[in-house]
């Protein structure tokens, strides 16, 4: 895991997170601004997924434990996809406000990976 | 919206089933883990880790389902849940020894911003509006 890009991933998360809950609350369907954010943070996560798996081989290893670390990652990925679809069955303003929980769930993940790579609390 | 009076997934209350998804998952992968690393440390609190997990399963299928069963369902699994954390939340204070280690009730859900305690009475105040009797 790299620092700085798990703040870029974090400040995705919580920026796409709280615009979808806005306009989600201002009665908005799902756009292509909300889901388009939504992607983008998939496309980080992907990339994270990456960054996972060559890290530890290239002298970066976490100091907690990789399997909880996976847990948190895998699910993170699948929550993106599971929102935006969710977005299209249903285009209603709630369904923007879902993407919205979606991508702040993600921003909490992303934070408990950083702990658990960078520094092991429990 | 005719056919949606019985339903609850409707309007904010899918809100209400996301978050209840993503504790789904987050109680229960978090359970499944600990129960492979670290069972023999904390045996009770890992078991109801699980238990919760399964649980919020639950709940967030009946909110989704329709009919009356489901209704009931849903009533019984958010009941027991705010029984669950606010049992196990008093326990974490009054015996850390025994559940201490980390699980979505300890210390009232404090490790999960407390949505563990929020979210059930939201939940029953959410099947309260959208009891099947009334007709909205």
């Amino acid at each position: 895991m790299i620092a700085w890009f798990q703040y870029v991933e974090i400040a995705v998360a919580v920026g796409a997170g709280l615009f979808a809950l806005v306009l989600g609350f201002a009665g908005r369907k799902p756009s292509d601004y909300t889901l388009g954010a939504t992607a983008l943070l998939e496309v980080l996560l992907v990339v994270q997924v990456v960054i996972s798996i060559v890290a530890p081989l290239a002298g970066n290893p976490p100091t907690g434990d990789l399997l909880e670390f996976w847990i948190y990652l895998v699910s993170a990925v699948l929550l993106p996809p599971a929102a935006v679809i969710w977005a299209l069955v249903d285009r209603g303003r709630w369904s923007t406000a879902v993407l919205g929980v979606a991508c702040l769930a993600i921003a909490v993940m992303v934070y408990r990976m950083g702990q658990i790579w960078f520094v092991q609390v429990a | 919206m005719s056919n949606t009076a019985s339903t609850r997934a409707v309007g904010v209350g899918r809100v209400l089933i996301v978050v209840y998804a993503i504790l789904a998952l987050a109680a229960t992968a978090r359970s499944v883990y600990q129960i492979i690393r670290s069972f023999d440390e904390a045996p009770v609190a890992y078991t109801l880790s699980a238990l919760a997990g399964v649980v919020y399963i639950l709940a967030t299928i009946a909110l989704i389902k329709r009919g009356d069963a489901w209704y009931r369902v849903a009533w019984a699994t958010i009941v027991f849940e705010f029984v669950g954390v606010l049992a196990v939340g008093t326990l974490s204070v009054a015996v850390p020894a025994l559940f201490a280690h980390a699980s979505v009730w300890s210390y009232y859900g404090m490790g999960y911003v407390f949505i563990p305690l929020v979210l059930p009475v939201l939940g029953m105040l959410w099947l309260y509006r959208r009891r099947p009797s009334r007709a909205v």
